[in-house]
């Protein structure tokens, strides 16, 4: 039988698995909320693919994401700083510099030859995150493609509070003014946006590509692209790059 | 001014306290009893010579945990530092024994927080802040700082009623002198490959001196320290993983992150090897000349040249990193910012640009006392490590 490697990023919004080959071709991928607990989270990763025949205790496994210490069935544990960056580099098959907006954290992670070298996480705060963008959609009564949709009609609008508790009052008033939704929705995409960029600003390089849960956001990537003044390059698969990552490491250690 | 604690006194809480807590009021309490004085102090610019001059145990009262956080902010903003906010609170809790039977805590006006603090902390607690000069760069520095050196002697002796000779002054540097040598000679262990120390433990002993009110039994505790560490050396036990990756922790002081980030670098597959805080080799490797002409002067000079970041320029800091940096032979370097400390974090864009030139891989990690950030810390720190591996 041919030998598999999983990686396994347990986020804090979506939990996703990579199955790989031993020529590290990618042969299946999954995607479920995380919920309340990871470890279920794993489980449910783990009964989908024994339904493809894929027995996760069989084959060597790299957990990553905020939950990796969660996943009981793991064979190594590795941030995901390590594993965005390898996997972004196997994706893109470059090096270059990640920007990987989460759920709760937003990285960048400069890749020289193929593995991290240097790179900047966001503090203790929701700005700049994708959980930023979730309550303020949720706020306006809209989905997350929904508000970038909109956002892309409106006008120039600024939400000049970072902080996403307080940035959620700013969009109240700014509702309360009778500012219509399009306005508002450019104004809190600018913020994740600038937010994003200043975080960029701390790891120069080039070329630019984007990972995680906003990879299929045009209109962000459009965004990003005119601040940062470079293309910014991203991938349907590129929300799977930690785990992808964390199969190539799980690959690597098993062969060590 | 607030008044004296008198000896018989203990806190109004005292019977909330725990157990270790209720224990080492005793301790303190009995060594006031039988005569001992004691005076408080924050900062490695207060020198202590004078202290010891004047027949008095000289104990660090720097705030190390968040206990007491949540009650110092019900006068202090809450976006201050963690050290500042958990001195006052320790103060206003009278929570901390030292704190409590000090008889005088001794401040300076390094950071902005800390000298407006002092003054907050006046209404609880006899204070006297020394007033120092912002840079050692001018010709006057010196002098004004010296000056300084005459008006705490003079404050010293008044409140103790001890008249301080220069022949106390200089035992008191030999003293010193022997803790500093014991000091960098700990420091010096961990330069071995692997290092002889774990550095949850080289930072619990250093943080376990500032609270001795013997400085000779402490100095004599660490050399036994340096003795047995030689030894195990020697007989190639290795008391840590040859693979560790070996850490440089520089920045603000790194007491009260022994937890959050001393033992997470552990377990994480580091082992630092190299404490470059205001408490580390930096400052223990300058000695006092106890035979100096004017051992009033010697004593000034030799604190003034301690670089911190609220010094300007503080360029001695990056320099003496970039050198222990290679006699530590450091895989990396973290620098630990408490969350509001202005000056240190500003001057990281400086320390980060000095480690990029010479290609030291190098991360700032600004945090406070609380745990609301392990998880992020955890992952900073960890993948750090897996980047240096």
């Amino acid at each position: 039988m041919e030998q598999h490697y999983m990686g396994i990023d347990v986020g804090s919004t979506a939990t996703k698995a990579v199955v790989i080959d031993d020529a590290k071709n990618i042969v299946a991928t999954k995607l479920c909320p995380t919920g309340f607990s990871g470890i279920d989270a794993a489980q449910r990763v783990a009964d989908s693919y024994a339904q493809d025949g894929i027995n996760v205790a069989d084959i060597p496994v790299a957990a990553t994401g905020y939950g990796r210490v969660s996943v009981p069935f793991a064979d190594h544990v590795i941030t995901e700083i390590t594993c965005h960056g390898r996997g972004a580099a196997a994706l893109f098959g470059a090096d270059g510099i990640v920007i990987d907006v989460g759920g709760q954290d937003t990285k960048i992670i400069q890749v020289c030859n193929g593995s991290v070298k240097k790179f900047a996480m966001n503090d203790k705060c929701a700005a700049g995150t994708g959980k930023f963008l979730e309550v303020m959609a949720n706020r306006m009564g809209v989905s997350q493609q929904n508000l970038s949709e909109l956002a892309r009609q409106g006008a120039p609008t600024t939400i000049s509070c970072t902080c996403t508790v307080f940035a959620e009052s700013e969009v109240i008033s700014l509702i309360g003014q009778g500012r219509n939704r399009a306005d508002i929705a450019q104004g809190v995409i600018e913020s994740v946006v600038v937010r994003v960029v200043s975080l960029a600003a701390q790891v120069p390089g080039s070329p630019y590509f984007l990972t995680g849960g906003l990879c299929e956001n045009e209109y962000i990537v459009e965004r990003l692209s005119a601040h940062l003044h470079q293309p910014v390059t991203t991938l349907p698969q590129a929300r799977y790059a930690g785990a992808l990552g964390a199969a190539l490491c799980a690959r690597d250690r098993s062969k060590r | 001014m607030a008044g004296q604690t008198t000896i018989e006194q203990l806190p109004t809480t005292f019977e909330e306290f725990n157990e270790k807590r209720k224990k080492s009021f005793m301790k303190v309490k009995d060594y006031r009893e039988q005569g001992g004085h004691i005076v408080g102090f924050l900062c490695s610019y207060t020198p202590l010579e004078f202290i010891d001059a004047a027949g008095v145990a000289a104990v660090g009262l720097c705030g190390m945990s968040d206990e007491t956080i949540p009650a110092a902010e019900t006068v202090l903003p809450s976006n201050l530092c963690p050290l500042i906010k958990s001195t006052y609170g320790f103060a206003l809790t009278e929570k901390c024994p030292f704190t409590y039977f000090s008889e005088l805590i001794v401040g300076e006006t390094t950071c902005d927080g800390k000298k407006k603090m002092y003054e907050l902390l006046a209404d609880k607690k006899p204070v006297y802040v020394l007033q120092l000069p912002q840079g050692q760069g001018r010709a006057w520095a010196s002098d004004a700082w010296y000056e300084e050196m005459l008006l705490f002697k003079k404050k010293l002796e008044e409140t103790f009623g001890h008249t301080i000779t220069d022949d106390d002054l200089r035992q008191a540097a030999i003293n010193r002198n022997a803790l500093r040598r014991a000091l960098t000679d700990l420091y010096e262990v961990q330069a071995s490959m692997p290092p002889a120390l774990h550095g949850v433990e080289l930072m619990s002993t250093l943080l376990s001196g500032t609270f001795s009110f013997d400085i000779k039994a402490f100095t004599q505790q660490i050399n036994d320290r340096v003795q047995s560490c030689r030894r195990e050396l020697e007989k190639g036990t290795n008391a840590v993983d040859p693979s560790a990756k070996r850490i440089l922790l520089t920045g603000c002081p790194s007491g009260g992150l022994i937890k959050k980030v001393g033992e997470t670098i552990a377990r994480n597959g580091g082992v630092i090897v190299c404490l470059d805080d205001c408490t580390g080799e930096r400052t223990n490797r300058m000695l006092v000349d106890p035979e100096a002409d004017d051992i009033v002067r010697e004593i000034g000079d030799r604190y003034l040249r301690i670089n911190c970041s609220v010094m300007t320029p503080n360029d001695g800091r990056i320099e003496h990193t970039r050198e222990m940096v290679k006699k530590y032979h450091v895989d990396g370097v973290i620098d630990t910012v408490l969350t509001a400390c202005h000056t240190f974090n500003v001057e990281s864009a400086r320390m980060s640009a000095a480690m990029e030139r010479d290609n030291t891989p190098y991360m700032k990690l600004e945090t406070d006392y609380s745990q609301g950030d392990s998880a992020q810390i955890d992952t900073r720190i960890a993948a750090f490590i897996e980047t240096i591996s």
